[in-house]
Parts: structure tokens; sequence; C-alpha cells
């Protein structure tokens, strides 16, 4: 086994025990992505310096005072800021800015020990779920490379299942850690709104996003949020909540669990035989001791269209930043301040990110704003207050993380259809504020399924347990993309 | 059908400043139409009396002490932008 194939637990054992030195884990990561990366290009930068230099500093520091992470290497989506490494979200528009401070994420990595390894493909401002709309092309599915990881953490999901990195960070908006951990095999956590600082991720719709957590275990996902998990005076939203350590809730048992199975989750629009795995999936959960019953969701078709409303309005507000003046692309054509703004802005955001905008623009102006940003608003109140109803009864509401396997390069192009029925399954999270997660359930053709968890407002130890005692009485973690052997 | 124009896509551009080209106007107006034709189902919604969801998670006055901190330095922030004099970021004509 080599070192590359090994969890972040298990390199922190090595590591404890002085089996192993953080450079030596550096120097083959370094090898192992310089193998990889032409077959799936999950990164935009790699920072092999950087990395190098601090697996020195970090070998010279005392045993006594290692962080949680200690010399494990991590990738990072490159919406989230890293302080003198490039951060270009995928865009024209910031394909040379260079941050000066560090998103609190970053600096909590930091100080646990943990080795930056890069900076992580994505869809152009996260605005996608294919990683295809990225300035600088495609990432490729490990598991087969005709296909699309998913996205918009394409990079992210991308490089866990290659095992160029055993952890990553992502930001989710409407699934965008979720739905690729689901393609790409591996799990991935999108926590409650609040529970990681937002300061320092790139914001595409505020009431939405949050940074998400990715992995090839259950075990090293609850060790990763218990150390980016926390209050943050920099980001009024984040929650004061204490912090649990995750690790401690993978206890295995789930002996009396109720589960909700919203009726459409398994129906129109859904894979027949991705709804076969999830059914399968229930099966396991109910011989741990489980007990699950279908519910209903009255507003959950509208969860879609609402969210289609309410991002592309808070986007279209966010990315006024950028101006070409202050930081990012300048366009080379202006004669007057006018001028300069239009053309940055023609020139440095890609399509998909431009259709947005002017969408947003047109739902929250004065004619439309009622019966389109407001009627939304109340339409997020309704289906959260489904949510609501169900987790009276129930402690986790399960499903499909999305109603496909990865698509066919190229091939979603315009097809609107398949997208509504994956945000069916995935922007109920981001609209209603809580956490939920993807773990592997099973494979169609060969390609990943998602098993998706979501729980209670702060409650990510119940969805942990439940993933943890799910995956370890099945084998689909074990599974590793033939790309793993050097295929 | 719904319909969203090319001087629709230009109306509404010119309010977040993005310049377009010909080809660009005709592309999203198609799309921009689409879009506005799948969110139409909204209308469906009976929203009698209902709250506007502003935020996922209640959160009322998040307060801290008026103190200063120890923010980034000006010059390393000005380094980041186009142009700069006297340490004020310098910006095309205006007029």
């Amino acid at each position: 086994m080599t070192l590359t194939s090994k969890t972040a637990t298990e390199l922190q054992a090595l590591l404890q025990k002085g089996e192993v030195t953080a450079k030596e884990i550096t120097e083959a990561t370094l090898q192992t992505i310089e193998q990889r990366e032409e077959k799936i290009h999950a990164f935009i930068h790699v920072a092999k310096e950087e990395a190098t230099k601090r697996a020195e500093q970090l070998d010279q520091e005392a045993s006594n005072t290692r962080g949680s992470l200690f010399g494990v290497p991590i990738g990072i989506k490159d919406n989230i800021v890293t302080k003198d490494m490039t951060t270009t979200c995928a865009s024209k528009m910031l394909e040379d800015f260079v941050p000066v401070y560090n998103a609190t994420a970053i600096d909590k990595l930091e100080a646990a020990g943990a080795i930056n390894m890069g900076k992580l493909n994505m869809d152009e401002f996260a605005m996608g779920s294919t990683t295809e709309t990225s300035y600088f092309g495609n990432t490729l599915n490990p598991w087969n490379t005709d296909y699309v990881p998913g996205g918009s953490s394409g990079g992210s999901a991308a490089a866990v299942a290659a095992g160029e990195v055993p952890l990553s960070l992502g930001s989710d908006t409407g699934g965008s850690v979720r739905q690729p951990a689901a393609f790409c095999g591996i799990v991935g956590m999108k926590p409650t709104y609040g529970r990681i600082s937002r300061f320092g991720l790139t914001a595409f719709a505020s009431s939405l996003d949050q940074i998400g957590t990715l992995s090839r275990t259950v075990e090293d996902n609850a060790l990763l949020l218990s150390v980016i998990a926390g209050e943050d005076d920099n980001d009024s939203s984040s929650s004061a909540k204490a912090v649990p350590d995750f690790t401690a809730a993978l206890t295995g048992d789930i002996n009396g669990l109720k589960v909700a199975v919203p009726t459409p989750y398994l129906g129109e629009g859904v894979d027949a035989e991705i709804a076969t795995a999830v059914r399968e999936a229930i099966t396991v959960l109910e011989s741990l001791g489980a007990v699950c019953e279908e519910v209903e969701l009255p507003h959950i078709q509208y969860a879609p269209t609402t969210y289609y409303v309410i991002s592309s309005s808070e986007a279209q507000s966010n990315l006024s930043r950028f101006d070409g003046l202050r930081y990012g692309y300048h366009t080379e054509n202006a004669e007057n301040l006018e001028q300069a703004y239009f053309r940055t802005r023609q020139e440095g955001f890609g399509d998909e990110v431009k259709k947005r905008i002017i969408f947003g623009t047109y739902a929250m102006s004065a004619d439309h704003h009622e019966d389109l940003y407001v009627r939304a608003q109340k339409t997020r109140t309704l289906i959260a207050q489904d949510f609501d109803t169900v987790f009276e009864k129930y402690d986790v509401v399960i499903g499909p993380t999305t109603a496909t396997t990865a698509f066919k390069l190229g091939e979603t192009g315009g097809d609107q259809l398949v997208h509504y029925a994956n945000d069916v399954l995935a922007v109920p999270a981001n609209l209603t504020g809580r956490p939920a997660l993807s773990v592997p359930c099973g494979f169609v053709n060969e390609l990943p399924v998602g098993l998706q968890i979501m729980g209670k407002h702060f409650d990510e130890e119940t969805l942990y347990k439940v993933a943890h005692a799910y995956e370890q009485a099945t084998d689909f973690h074990k599974r590793t993309p033939s790309i793993q052997e050097g295929k | 059908m719904t319909t969203f124009s090319n001087e629709d896509v230009k109306y509404f551009a010119d309010f977040v400043r993005i310049g377009l080209s010909e080809e660009d106007k005709e592309k999203f107006s198609a799309q921009i139409a689409d879009l506005i034709e799948s969110v139409s189902n909204l209308k469906e919604v009976d929203v009698t009396d209902v709250k506007p969801m502003t935020h996922p998670v209640a959160m009322i006055n998040v307060l801290r002490e008026d103190e200063p901190k120890d923010i980034l330095d000006r010059e390393v922030m000005l380094a980041s932008a186009e142009d700069q004099e006297d340490g004020l970021i310098k910006v095309p004509d205006i007029l």
C-alpha cells in the first residue's frame, strides 16, 4: 500500500509513531499528483514549492505541539482565498489574482498542521454542475475519463477519488460538494449554514453558500470538519455553537434511528437503478436497527426554481465587486471608467456567469421583484416548513444524492430536465440551511452512486454516525478507480 | 412561450455593467427566456400570508464591541489594484 492511498487518519497514526515524515508524505503526494493530473486535471495550481517548504518546517516541530492534521495533504477549491497563492475561481476575471489574506478555514487548517497541496478546479465562480464552465478546462472523472466529475467542486472530488490527496475543501451553494462526491464515489459533507466561517470563501449566493469537506472515508471527513468548524469574528453568520469532536460520534450504533424517505426522492426523474441502490441502502440501515418510513414533502417540486431565482439574485449583487479596478482582470480597451467596467466584465466573465447575473438582475428588477424574488423567498419558507415538520418526527431524511450517475462530457449542456431532477435532491439542504452528506452506496455501469443523508440543524454528528455505520456495513468505499493502480 | 428579446438582454445587462456582442445577446435571450419559463411554476404556489425567508438559520442582532483592530496593510492591499497613486486607487477618466 502506497502512502498516497492511505486515509488522513492512517497517515496521522504513522506520523505520530514517527514511521514517516511530513516531507516523505509530501514528496509521495506531489509525485502522485504529477502522474495522475495528465489524466484528470483536478488542479489549477499545484503548490509544489510551498508544500515542500511547509513539510520541512513541520518536521522541525516538537511532537507534542502537533495538530490533528499534522502533515496531512489537502487540496483547496479555488474559490477559497489562500494568502500569496493564486485564487482564480476558475475565471479569467481572477486568473492572476493573489490574495493578501487567508480564509478562516485555511488559517485553521494551517494551525492544525495540514499541508496545502494546491488549488482545485471548479465551475467558474461555482456556477455549474460539471466543472465544464472552468476557464482552465474540464476536470475528468477518475472512474471513467469520458465522464464529468460533477461540480461545481469537481476538482475537489476528482483529486480525492483519484488518490491525489486524502482530503479537500469544496463549497456547496446548491449541491456543489455532495453531487461531485456522489459522481466520484467519495464522502462529501455540506455542514449546517454557519457551521464553518465563510470568511474568505468567494461569495456566490450568500444565504446558501457553505464550505464543505470531501474525503474517501466518513472518519476522515469528521476529522476535517472538527478542525475547520466554529465561530469567527470575521463572519457574523458563523455559529457560536460549540464544535464537538465529530469523530467521537462514529459509534456504529444506529439502533432505533428514525429515518424519513421522501416519496418523491425515489420517484419520477430518478434513474431506476439509482432508486434500487438507495432501496438496498435502506435495507442495510434497517438491518442495523433503523426504522425507515416514507414521508411527503408537498412543496419539494418548487425547490429548483426557488433556488434558481434566489441564487441568481444574490449572485448578481455579489459579483458586482469585480470591477477591474481594485483587483483581478482589467481590460486594456477602455477610454473612460464606464467603458472599463463594461469591457472588464464582458472580457473577464464566462457565459454561464453572465447569464446568471443578467437573469438575477431581471429577477430583482422593480417589475419582477415581487413576482420572482419575493415569491421565491416565500416559497423557500414553505419548503423549510415541510422539512421542519418531517424533522419533528425523524432524525434524518435520506434519498439519492443525484438522480443520475455522472454525465458524459459535453452531454448536459441544454438539458434543463436532467438538472431539474438532480436539483430537487440537491438544493433543499441549502434552502433550509440543513446539513447533508453523500456517502457511496453503489455503482451503475461502473460509475458511483451516492446516498444522501440530511439532518437537523447543527446535528452533523448524527449524519456522521449514520454514514459511518452504513459505510462499515458495506464495501463500496473500498473500491477505487483503476487510475489509483496507475492504469 | 416566454420571450426575452435581445433588447431585454441589453437593458438588464446595462444595469450590471456587462458589455455584450450581438452574438451574446442572441444566445442569452434564448437561454434567459428558457429560465424565465422554467421559474414560472412559482406562480402556482399559494404564498398568501407566508413570510419571506431571508436567512437559512434564524439569527438576531449579531453584535460586537466597536473596537478598532489591526487589519491589512494599505500598501499590501493596493498592490492588487491595476493602478494607484498617492495611496489611492487610480481609475480611468470619469468624464
